[in-house]
C-alpha cells in the first residue's frame, strides 16, 4: 500500500523532470563517462606499476604514455563531472521551482473551506519546508545514486575483466556489507522512534511552557514545571544515547567489512600473482577497485533513506497541488460592472460540514441603499454571512442574487469588485503605504491615493511616517497601531470605493479617537451604498434597516430595532444586559 | 561560548577517551597499505604464500582492533554529548524559568524554543562529530603525509605539495559558499514570507482579486530564490572535479618520481604501491573534513545563540529576606514604568488607592497603559519610579513566592496546558479540595459546561486548549485563578469573548464571593466597570481620572467620551 502511494508520487515526480529530459539524458550519459574515465585510471595506474618493476628495469618511455593517457583522462573526467553537476543543479532547482509556482497558483484558486481549515502555517511548512527537503534528496538522488549505480556495474565489469576468481571473491563479500548495515538500520529504527517520540513530547512541554512562560511564573508553577522537564529530559537523554549509539555503529562496521573485502583481494590477487595469474599492477588496480567499490554501498543506503524522505516529502506538496479547486466560473459567467445594489436572499441553506445545521432557509430582500447590521456574541458565526455574500463559500441551498443574478452565474472577480470589506482583521501586505492602498486599484495615482487616504481619515498619521506615502509596512512590522491599520484598511476601500460595502465594526483594541474617526469613515462610505455591517455600536444598530441577529451560527431573529425589542427574546436580553444598569 | 564547556564537565573521561580511540582507529588504518607493501616485496618477490598469508592475517587482525577501538569511541562520543545536551537544555530550562517578564519580551517565546529545541540538537550534533571526526580527518591526512616521508622523503614531497592545494581548494569553496547559502537562506525566507502573507490574507486578496498579481509576485520571488541556488550550485560544484584534478595529477607525478627513484634502486615496487594508496586516503579525508566543518560551524553558531541565553541575568530578582503582609489593600504612589529599550515611559504618574475587598475598574484605549499597570501588582515587572505597595508593603521588599502567591490573576489570552480540566485548575491551588473546583468552575460560570463534558473535571484539554470555545477557555482561566481564593484578583481584558448576559452574571458571582477579593478588573467596555469602587481612567499611560462612574462622568472628559461612544448621549442616564 505505502510501497504503492510512493509509486505514485515518483510518477509525478518524472512528470515534472520530463520537460527537462534531454538535461536529465545528458546527465547519465555524463555520469556514465566520468565513472568510466575514473574507473580507467587504476586500471593504467596498474600497468604503469608493473612497467616499475625494479632497479634499472623500468620502462620509461611506457610509462610516459600511460601517464599521458592519464592525463587526458583525468581532465575529461573532471569536466564531465563538472557539467553533469551544473546539470543536476539547475534541473533540480527548475523542478523545484515549477514545483512551488504550481503549488501557489493552486492556492490561488483552492476553496476558502480547503484554506479555513488547515493552519496556515501547515500549507506554509509544505510549500517551503517539504519542497526544499524534496529538492535535497532529488539532488543527491541525481547525483549519487546514479554515480553510485554506474560505478559498482563499472567496477564488477572492470574487475571481471581483469581477473574472474578476484571478482568472485570481491562479489561473496559484498553482501555481508549489505546484511550488516540493514541488520543495524533495522535494529535502531525502533530506537530511533522511539527518540523521536520523546523528543516530541519534550517540544511540545517546551513549547506549551516556554510559550506560556508568563502563566507559569504567574501561577508560581517554575519549579513543578522543571520538575517535569527533567523527568522527560532524562528519558530523552536515556533513548537518545542508545539510538545515537547503535546508529553510529554502522560506519565502522562497514568499514570493518570492507576491510576485509580488500584483505581477500590481497590474498587471492598475491596468491595469484605468485602463481603467476596477475602482475603486481593488476593487483594495486584491484585494490584500488576493492576501496571504490564498496564506498557507493555506503552512500547508497544512505541515498535511499533520503530520496523515500525527499518522496513523502514530495507527496505532502502533491496533496496540496491536487486538491479540489473551487468550481470554476461558468463559461458565460456575466462580467458585473457597476452593481445598484439589489441583494436578493432567497431561502438560503448553509453550513460548513455536511450534517451540521447552520443557516436555514435564511431569506431577505436587500434594496440598494439599505443598511443591514449582523448582531449577536463573539462567534456566533457572522462571518459567514460574509462569506456567503462575498462568495467565499457557496450556498448549499437556495440562491444569492446581486441586481437579480445569481451569484454563481457572475464571475467571482467582478462580483467581490463590487462589494467594498473592511474587516477586524486588518490585514496589510509587505509593502509601502502606497501599495497597500493602491491594492484595490493599481493603476491610481498618487492624487488619488491621498485623496482616499484623507477620506478615511489616514492622511495626517501617513504624513508623520518616517517616509510618508513610501513607508515600508508590513505583516508583522510594528509602528501601526490597530486602529491605524484599520483606516489603512478603509483607505484601501474608499480608493475604488464599490456600490455595496461590508464592514466590521471595531469592538476592542481601538482607542476612543481612533474609533471616532473610523466611524466617520464609515458614515461617509455608506452614503448611498448598501451595507453590510458587523456592527457593536448601538447607534449602528438602531440605523439598521434591518438587524439580523445571531446566536451559535444560527440567524435567530431579524427584523428593525423597534420590531426586536416589542418581541421580547434574544436580542431583546442582548440588547437590555449591554446597555441597561445592572 | 566558554561558558557552554562547564556542562561538558562530567564528561572529560568520555571527551579524551572518545578522541584517543578514534586516533588508534586510524593508526591502524593507517599501517594497512605499508603491510600491502610488505605483501608485494618480500611476499610476492619471494613467491612465499605462507607471508602472503600470515600478512592477510595481519591485515584482518588490524581490522578487528580498529572496529573494537571505533566502537568504544562512537560509544563515549555518544555519551558525552548526548549527555551534554541533556545538561544544557536542563539549564537553560531552569534559566528561562527564571527569566524576569520583560526578558521574555525581548527574547520572544519563538526565540527560546527554538534554542531549547533544535538549536541544542544541532549542538548535540556538533560535540558528537567533533569527538569523533575533528581529530581523525587532520590525524590521517598528516598521518598519511608522515607516513609517505617514511617511505621515501623525496617522493613524500609530493604528498606536501599536493595537500596544501587541496585544502585550498576545499576551503576555499566552503569559504565562498558559506556566506552565499546564507543569502539563499535568505530568498527562500522571502518566499515564505509571501505565501504566509498570501494564506493569511486569503480574504481580502480574493476581495480585490489580486490572485493573479499576488501569483506573479511570488513568481518573481521564486525566480529569484532558484537563480540564486544555481548560482550557489556552480560554485560549489567545482569542488569534486578540481580536487579529482589534483589527487590524481599527484598520482601522475608520484608513478613518475616512482618509477625514477626504483629504476635508481632507492625505493620498491611495493613502497610505490604503498605511497599510491596514501594519496587516495588523503583525498577521502579532506572531503570528510570539508563536511564536518560545515555541520561543526553551524553547531557553533547555535552554541553561540544558546548561551546568549544563558548569560541574560534575570533582570528582576526576589530579596533575600522578603517579608509579607495581612492586608490586600493596593496603593499605587506616582508610579513609573519605562519598558526595557522603549523610547518612553509607558506608565507614569498613576497615583490611586484601593481598600482591601474594593473592586477597581480599569479603563482606556489601546496601549493606555491598562495591563501594565496591572501587571506591576504582582511584580511582573518593576516600577521605575514611585512605589507600588501591598498591604502597605513596597511589592519590592514582598518575598516573591508569598506575593504572587496572594494574587490570582486571568491574563488577557486564555491560554490552558495539556491535561485535564482537573489539572489546569489545580494550578490555582495544588491541594484544593473537590468542591473547591466545583465553586470556583460555579462562580466563573463554566459549571454548566464542565458538567456537559463526558468525563467532567477529567475531561482531557488538548494542547492550548483548543478543544474547548474561546468563551468556555476564558471561564476555565477564571476558574483556574479563583480555585486560588486569592486575595487580590485580576482580570485582564477576560471577559472579552464572553457575551454580555454571561459576563453580567460573571461579575455578579464575583462580587458575592465570601472571600471577598480586591478585585481589577481591565476592560474596553464602559459596562464591565461602571459599578466599580474605583475607576481608573488611562490615557497615554497616565491617569486622566480616578473615582467613582458619577464623579468621572462630570470631571472626566476620556471617561465620557468612552462612555457616550458606546452608551449613546442620552440614552440612558
Amino acid at each position: 500500500m505505502k510501497q504503492k502511494a510512493s509509486k505514485g508520487t515518483l510518477k509525478k515526480v518524472l512528470r515534472y523532470i520530463r520537460r527537462y529530459s534531454f538535461f536529465v539524458g545528458l546527465s547519465v550519459l555524463l555520469a556514465a563517462a566520468s565513472v568510466a574515465a575514473a574507473l580507467y585510471i587504476p586500471i593504467l595506474t596498474g600497468r604503469a606499476v608493473d612497467h616499475i618493476a625494479g632497479p634499472g628495469n623500468v620502462d620509461f618511455a611506457a610509462i610516459f604514455r600511460i601517464l599521458v593517457q592519464i592525463g587526458v583522462i583525468i581532465g575529461l573526467s573532471a569536466l564531465a563531472q563538472w557539467v553533469m553537476s551544473l546539470i543536476n543543479n539547475r534541473v533540480t532547482y527548475r523542478v523545484v521551482r515549477d514545483i512551488r509556482n504550481e503549488a501557489f497558483e493552486k492556492l490561488q484558486r483552492l476553496p476558502l473551506s480547503y484554506i479555513d481549515s488547515h493552519p496556515a502555517g501547515e500549507t506554509v511548512s509544505r510549500l517551503i519546508a517539504d519542497v526544499d527537503q524534496f529538492a535535497d534528496g532529488l539532488l543527491m538522488g541525481f547525483t549519487q545514486l546514479f554515480t553510485g549505480v554506474i560505478t559498482i556495474l563499472g567496477t564488477l565489469g572492470f574487475m571481471f575483466s581483469v581477473n574472474i576468481a578476484i571478482t568472485l571473491v570481491v562479489l561473496l563479500v559484498t553482501p555481508v556489507s549489505l546484511i550488516v548495515a540493514a541488520f543495524i538500520a533495522k535494529s535502531t529504527y525502533n530506537m530511533f522512534r522511539l527518540q523521536s517520540r520523546v523528543r516530541g513530547e519534550q517540544t511540545g512541554f517546551v513549547e506549551e511552557t516556554v510559550g506560556n512562560e508568563k502563566v507559569v511564573q504567574a501561577f508560581g508553577r517554575e519549579r513543578r514545571t522543571m520538575e517535569r522537564f527533567e523527568e522527560i529530559n532524562e528519558r530523552l537523554r536515556a533513548c537518545s544515547l542508545r539510538a545515537i549509539f547503535f546508529s553510529s555503529i554502522t560506519n565502522p562496521s562497514t568499514r570493518f567489512v570492507n576491510s576485509l573485502v580488500y584483505t581477500g583481494v590481497g590474498i587471492a590477487g598475491a596468491l595469484s600473482v605468485v602463481g603467476g595469474g596477475l602482475s603486481v599492477g593488476q593487483l594495486t588496480c584491484f585494490l584500488s577497485y576493492a576501496n571504490s567499490y564498496t564506498k557507493p554501498f555506503n552512500e547508497i543506503s544512505g541515498v535511499v533513506t533520503e530520496l523515500q524522505n525527499a518522496l513523502a516529502c514530495a507527496a505532502r506538496v502533491f496533496e496540496l497541488i491536487e486538491q479540489e479547486p473551487q468550481i470554476p466560473d461558468a463559461e458565460d459567467a456575466l462580467e458585473l460592472t457597476e452593481a445598484v445594489g439589489a441583494v436578493g436572499i432567497d431561502g438560503v441553506c448553509f453550513s460548513y460540514k455536511p450534517g451540521q445545521r447552520l443557516i436555514e432557509d435564511f431569506s431577505l430582500d436587500v434594496k440598494p441603499g439599505q443598511r443591514i447590521a449582523l448582531v449577536g456574541p463573539t462567534g456566533c458565526g457572522k462571518t459567514t454571512v460574509i462569506n456567503l455574500l462575498m462568495r467565499f463559500y457557496d450556498v448549499t441551498a437556495g440562491s444569492i442574487a446581486v441586481d437579480g443574478t445569481d451569484v454563481r452565474n457572475i464571475t467571482r472577480k467582478s462580483l467581490r469588485r463590487n462589494y467594498g470589506m473592511v474587516l477586524q482583521d486588518t490585514w496589510l501586505k509587505n509593502g509601502t503605504v502606497r501599495e497597500n492602498i493602491a491594492y484595490s486599484r493599481p493603476d491610481a495615482s498618487l492624487e488619488e491615493i491621498v485623496e482616499a487616504a484623507k477620506a478615511a481619515h489616514a492622511h495626517s498619521f501617513i504624513k508623520r511616517m518616517p517616509k510618508g506615502y513610501e513607508t515600508v509596512i508590513g505583516e508583522d512590522l510594528g509602528g501601526l497601531s490597530q486602529g491605524q491599520k484599520q483606516l489603512l484598511c478603509i483607505a484601501r476601500v474608499m480608493l475604488s470605493l464599490p456600490p455595496m460595502l461590508i464592514l466590521d465594526e471595531a469592538t476592542s483594541s481601538i482607542d476612543t479617537r481612533t474609533e471616532i474617526r473610523i466611524q466617520k469613515a464609515f458614515a461617509k462610505m455608506m452614503k448611498g451604498r448598501t451595507s453590510f455591517i458587523v456592527a457593536h455600536r448601538l447607534s449602528t444598530i438602531r440605523d439598521a434597516d434591518v438587524i439580523l441577529v445571531m446566536r451559535d451560527g444560527h440567524i435567530i431573529e431579524q427584523g428593525d430595532h423597534r420590531s426586536l425589542l416589542e418581541q421580547g427574546g434574544f436580542y431583546a436580553e442582548l440588547y437590555n444586559s449591554q446597555f441597561a444598569k445592572t | 561560548m566558554k561558558k557552554l564547556l562547564i556542562y561538558m564537565k562530567g564528561f572529560r573521561k568520555e571527551c579524551v577517551l572518545g578522541p584517543l580511540f578514534k586516533l588508534l582507529e586510524a593508526s591502524f588504518e593507517l599501517m594497512v597499505p605499508l603491510v600491502m607493501a610488505a605483501v608485494i616485496d618480500t611476499g610476492i618477490a619471494n613467491g612465499d604464500r605462507g607471508y602472503i598469508i600470515r600478512m592477510c592475517g595481519v591485515l584482518v587482525g588490524l581490522g578487528i582492533v580498529g572496529l573494537a577501538c571505533s566502537l568504544t569511541a562512537q560509544y563515549f562520543a555518544a555519551k558525552a554529548s548526548v549527555g551534554f545536551a541533556a545538561k544544557l537544555r536542563s539549564a537553560l530550562f531552569g534559566r528561562i524559568q527564571g527569566l524576569s517578564f520583560s526578558d521574555m519580551d525581548r527574547e520572544g517565546p519563538a526565540t527560546l524554543i527554538t534554542r531549547m529545541t533544535s538549536d541544542i540538537n544541532q549542538v548535540q550534533n556538533g560535540v558528537n562529530l567533533t569527538l569523533r571526526l575533528l581529530l581523525r580527518s587532520p590525524f590521517v591526512v598528516l598521518g598519511a603525509m608522515v607516513m609517505a616521508f617514511t617511505i621515501d622523503w623525496k617522493a613524500a614531497l609530493i604528498f606536501a605539495a599536493v595537500i596544501p592545494l587541496l585544502s585550498i581548494v576545499v576551503f576555499g569553496v566552503m569559504l565562498w559558499t558559506m556566506p552565499r547559502y546564507k543569502q539563499v537562506q535568505a530568498g527562500l525566507d522571502r518566499v515564505l514570507g509571501s505565501t504566509r502573507e498570501n494564506l493569511t490574507g486569503v480574504r481580502v486578496v480574493r476581495a480585490f482579486g489580486r490572485e493573479q498579481s499576488e501569483t506573479e509576485e511570488f513568481q518573481r520571488e521564486n525566480n529569484a530564490l532558484t537563480h540564486l541556488q544555481v548560482f550557489v550550485g556552480r560554485v560549489s560544484a567545482l569542488m569534486n572535479p578540481m580536487t579529482y584534478i589534483l589527487i590524481n595529477l599527484g598520482t601522475v607525478v608520484l608513478i613518475w618520481v616512482g618509477a625514477v627513484r626504483v629504476d635508481t634502486a632507492i625505493i620498491t615496487q611495493g613502497a610505490v604501491v604503498a605511497l599510491l594508496n596514501y594519496m587516495s586516503q588523503i583525498l577521502v579525508e579532506l572531503v570528510k573534513l570539508a563536511n564536518l566543518i560545515i555541520n561543526i560551524s553551524k553547531a557553533l553558531a547555535c552554541a553561540g545563540r544558546i548561551s546568549g541565553v544563558l548569560d541574560t541575568e534575570p533582570s528582576l530578582t526576589a530579596p533575600r529576606d522578603g517579608r509579607s503582609a495581612e492586608s490586600s489593600g493596593v496603593e499605587f504612589d506616582s508610579v513609573e514604568l519605562t519598558y526595557n529599550g522603549a523610547g518612553g515611559p509607558s506608565l507614569s504618574g498613576i497615583s490611586f488607592s484601593a481598600k482591601a475587598g474594593d473592586t477597581v475598574g480599569i479603563i482606556g484605549g489601546t496601549g493606555s497603559g491598562k495591563t501594565s499597570l496591572v501587571n506591576l501588582i504582582p511584580r511582573f515587572y518593576d516600577a521605575t519610579g514611585g512605589s507600588v505597595r501591598v498591604g502597605g508593603l513596597d511589592v519590592k521588599g514582598w518575598d516573591l513566592g508569598a506575593l504572587r502567591g496572594r494574587v490570582g490573576i486571568v491574563p488577557q489570552k486564555a491560554v490552558l496546558f495539556t491535561g485535564t480540566i482537573r489539572e489546569n485548575l489545580l494550578w490555582g491551588n495544588e491541594n484544593a479540595s473537590e468542591e473547591d473546583l466545583w465553586d470556583a468552575l460555579e462562580t466563573a460560570q463554566a459549571k454548566e459546561f464542565v458538567l456537559e463534558k463526558p468525563r467532567g473535571l477529567d475531561e482531557p484539554v488538548e494542547q492550548g486548549g483548543r478543544n474547548f470555545s474561546g468563551g468556555q477557555r476564558q471561564r476555565l482561566t477564571i476558574a483556574r485563578a479563583l480555585v486560588r481564593k486569592p486575595d487580590i484578583l485580576i482580570l485582564d481584558d477576560s471577559a472579552s469573548a464572553l457575551d454580555f448576559a454571561t459576563d453580567l452574571k460573571l461579575r455578579g458571582a464575583i462580587a458575592r464571593l465570601e472571600y471577598s477579593p480586591t478585585v481589577f478588573t481591565v476592560s474596553q467596555r464602559a459596562s464591565s466597570i461602571q459599578h466599580a469602587d474605583v475607576i481608573v481612567v488611562l490615557d497615554n499611560g497616565q491617569t486622566v481620572g480616578v473615582g467613582a462612574h458619577k464623579e468621572l462622568l462630570e470631571s472626566c472628559e476620556v471617561y465620557r467620551e468612552i462612555y457616550e461612544s458606546q452608551f449613546d448621549r442620552g440614552e440612558r442616564k
